[in-house]
């Protein structure tokens, strides 16, 4: 693609900067004087610009929202999962690396030993959740800030996703 | 008696008298739901899975014990038929507690295969379920027992009565609290019991071994010849290429048994079953070099440089050269072009696996090495080989060799010993760690059976294919390459292009193999001529 050529005013540089602040300010001023108005009840027809305080203020979501997994619970407090590895398997993504173990209930039979998702590679499709036959994973943690320093960071083991700081924010455990 | 024809789901076909019409079926590629039939068990007809239509008779029958009639007209897959089975299949399934999630069967399972097949309803039982007594209870070394999951087939009770003529397994109870176990304080004891796990068609009987490692549907499968001893029973090598995180990291993670009527029908030992581990445990994979202050890592070409150097130092006959049976005919043709007829070194065959006593009258061999009879035929061995540790040292000769290239045995720490005493060379050519690798000056990775392809000679003298199942690990390679390697070096114009060029030379050069080709050896494999 072509270059645009510029005019000398443009090459000057200085004058597309004042130009650049200006528009700014223009809209800095309007907005304050509309939001201004707003507060003492004025001009209520007229939008002003929006912004949020993230993270301060964070957003309403989706109820639906897909977030961080987290693993379901028995009553006492054990996993609900039995490492079928039916998400392990669904996964498009390649991310959860579960390995099975004996459950000591034989009623139970099978647990995951280790059971965890690499968020970094996780395309959040909610298919695991999907092909779970035990309603034993869910994304409904409202979790999205999920950020690392380093890519093992971005692990989640079988404890994270059993135990979660902000639990009582979750939806409540339905049992099937 | 004259051949004659039936007519199944409209497909005419030549049918043998005497035969099932199962048995027909299955022969010509028409698949008619099955439980309690197996080819290589007594009829016992059941489950009636296997109902079907015969024109003329009034009522629906087993497939699995009706012979066929000249002129006969089967329907296995019309609506009354189809529908007929569905509802067994339910019933079947009325108590059956439909763990999948936890039942390692899954994906290999009768009942989810046929209900996806036949099925497909949606449960009408509103009652409660039986629950039989017990869930995961261990009925021998290798096999785990499921009562709510069994169908009642009788194939394992009749496996234990006809093939192993043990017995340790019956049907207790009768109507819905009928349950299979094994007699009371009695557990399996016989040398097959994990083939039972094999012919159950649901997860009652799991594989204790196999348990939660893996779900079967990760797995993929190469056709093999089993290597733990000199019957050679034709197995397929089930190996999980993509998802290491399971089974601790092992590749090949169980063999199942293939048919071959010569040689294994459809049975397997469990001693060669579980022989499996040495493929993934305790593996060579780089060369090592002893030297001054210890063992250093080098790269295989370094390692054959070496052991070229060390060959040519020492061409004055005092070259010996222990061969293993466990290596294929290609492998060990290859050693034989190189070092017994182009560099005249001594080559033996030290028995290190033979059990005495420990045959029996149905698989099991003596000899645990599954190419002996190849060995011994491309070496020309006689009547005193192999040769018993104990004889070693008087098979190397008055003198003790300079070099020793040892494949894969584990020489008897007193010869090893000597023989270091001595100032031989010792080269350890093999796969898996041992203490002679350990005490060796030179160590050359090798690849198994599993990862390369090739050929053994059974005990009987029948010449069986194997492929390759999983990559080499490391700087492992094939036995031939290391020969070839080494002719390079030395300046011999050998040349093995690979297992199927070696196996063509082969062919044509040593008599007993004449007139084999791969193609003859697919599928049951076949008998060398006999001198
Ligand atoms: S959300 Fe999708 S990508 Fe993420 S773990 Fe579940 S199945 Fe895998
Ligand atoms: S699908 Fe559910 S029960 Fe199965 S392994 Fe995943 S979380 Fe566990
Ligand atoms: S036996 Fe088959 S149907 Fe029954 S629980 Fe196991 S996999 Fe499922
Ligand atoms: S345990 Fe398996 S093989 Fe034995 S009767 Fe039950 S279903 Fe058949
Ligand atoms: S297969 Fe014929 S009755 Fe079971």
């Amino acid at each position: 693609m072509a270059k645009p050529k510029l005019n000398l005013l443009e090459r000057l540089y200085l004058p597309e900067i004042l130009r650049g602040l200006l528009i700014t300010t223009r809209h800095h001023f309007a907005n304050l004087t509309v939001h201004i108005l707003h507060r003492v009840g004025l001009a209520k027809g007229k939008r002003g610009a929006v912004t949020f305080q993230y993270p301060e203020d964070p957003r309403p979501v989706a109820r639906r929202l897909r977030a961080r997994h987290r693993l379901m619970k028995r009553p006492d407090g054990s996993t609900r999962c039995v490492a079928c590895m039916m998400c392990e398997t669904i996964c498009p993504a390649h991310c959860i690396y579960i390995v099975a173990d004996e459950h000591p209930d034989p009623r139970i039979e099978k647990r995951p030993k280790s059971f965890d998702i690499d968020l970094g590679i996780c395309v959040m499709c909610g298919y695991c959740v999907e092909a779970c036959p035990e309603d034993a994973i869910r994304m409904d943690t409202y979790i999205t800030e999920t950020s690392s320093f380093t890519r093992e960071g971005m692990l989640l083991t079988l404890d994270d996703l059993m135990n979660h700081h902000n639990e009582d924010n979750f939806p409540k455990h339905t049992s099937s | 008696m004259d051949k004659f024809t039936v007519t199944i789901n409209g497909h005419t076909i030549e049918a043998k008298p005497g035969q099932s019409v199962l048995q027909t079926a299955l022969d010509n590629g028409i698949h008619i739901p099955h439980y309690c039939f197996h080819p290589g068990l007594p009829v016992a007809g059941n489950c009636r899975m296997c109902l079907v239509e015969i024109e003329g008779v009034p009522k629906l029958q087993i497939a699995c014990g009706t012979t066929v009639r000249d002129g006969m007209v089967v329907w296995s897959n019309n609506d009354r038929v189809r529908q007929a089975v569905r509802h067994v299949l339910e019933f079947l399934l009325i108590n059956h507690p439909v763990d999948c999630p936890v039942c390692d069967q899954a994906g290999e399972c009768g009942l989810q295969d046929y209900y996806m097949l036949v099925g497909r309803y949606d449960s009408r039982f509103a009652e409660n379920k039986v629950v039989k007594h017990k869930k995961a209870t261990p009925i021998g070394r290798w096999v785990m027992l499921d009562q709510e999951r069994c169908i009642l087939c009788s194939r394992c009770v009749r496996f234990t009565r006809e093939i192993t003529k043990t017995n340790e397994m019956a049907i207790f109870n009768r109507g819905d609290h009928a349950e299979i176990d094994v007699f009371p304080g009695g557990e399996l004891r016989n040398r097959y019991s994990a083939n039972i796990v094999d012919i159950c068609p649901v997860g009652a009987l799991t594989c204790r071994d196999f348990r939660f490692r893996c779900r079967v549907w990760y797995l993929k499968q190469a056709p093999s010849i089993c290597p733990g001893c000199a019957r050679g029973c034709n197995i397929a090598i089930h190996f999980n290429p993509e998802r290491p995180h399971h089974a601790g990291g092992r590749r090949v993670l169980r063999f199942k048994p293939r048919p071959n009527p010569h040689v294994n029908a459809f049975w397997l030992c469990d001693d060669g079953r579980y022989s499996y581990p040495f493929i993934d445990d305790h593996r060579l994979r780089f060369a090592a070099l002893r030297e001054e202050g210890g063992v250093r890592q080098l790269y295989l070409k370094d390692a054959l440089d070496r052991l070229a150097d060390w060959l040519r130092a020492s061409r004055s006959g005092r070259t010996a050269y222990l061969l293993s049976a466990d290596s294929s005919n290609e492998e060990l043709f290859a050693a034989r072009k190189l070092l017994r007829d182009a560099l005249g070194v001594r080559c033996l065959l030290p028995d290190t696996g033979l059990r005495t006593g420990d045959a029996d009258d149905f698989l099991i061999c003596e000899d645990k090495h599954p190419n002996t009879r190849g060995a011994r035929i491309l070496f020309g061995l006689g009547e005193n080989d192999p040769v018993a540790p104990d004889r070693l040292e008087a098979g190397l000769g008055a003198e003790l060799p300079e070099l020793l290239l040892v494949n894969r045995a584990d020489l008897p720490s007193p010869l090893r010993d000597k023989l270091l005493a001595a100032g031989t060379r010792l080269v350890f050519l093999g796969t898996n760690d041992n203490a002679t690798a350990a005490a060796a000056h030179l160590v050359v990775p090798l690849v198994v059976f599993a990862e390369q392809a090739g050929t053994f000679t059974n005990f009987e003298g029948r010449v069986q294919k194997f492929e390759l199942a999983v990559p080499p690990l490391g700087d492992a390679a094939p036995e031939w390459s290391v020969h070839q390697g080494l002719a390079e070096r030395l300046g011999i114009d050998l040349a093995f292009p690979g297992p199927a060029a070696i196996f063509r030379q082969l062919t044509a050069e040593v008599d007993a193999f004449r007139g084999l080709s791969h193609e003859s050896l697919t599928p049951h494999g076949a008998m060398i001529r006999h001198e």
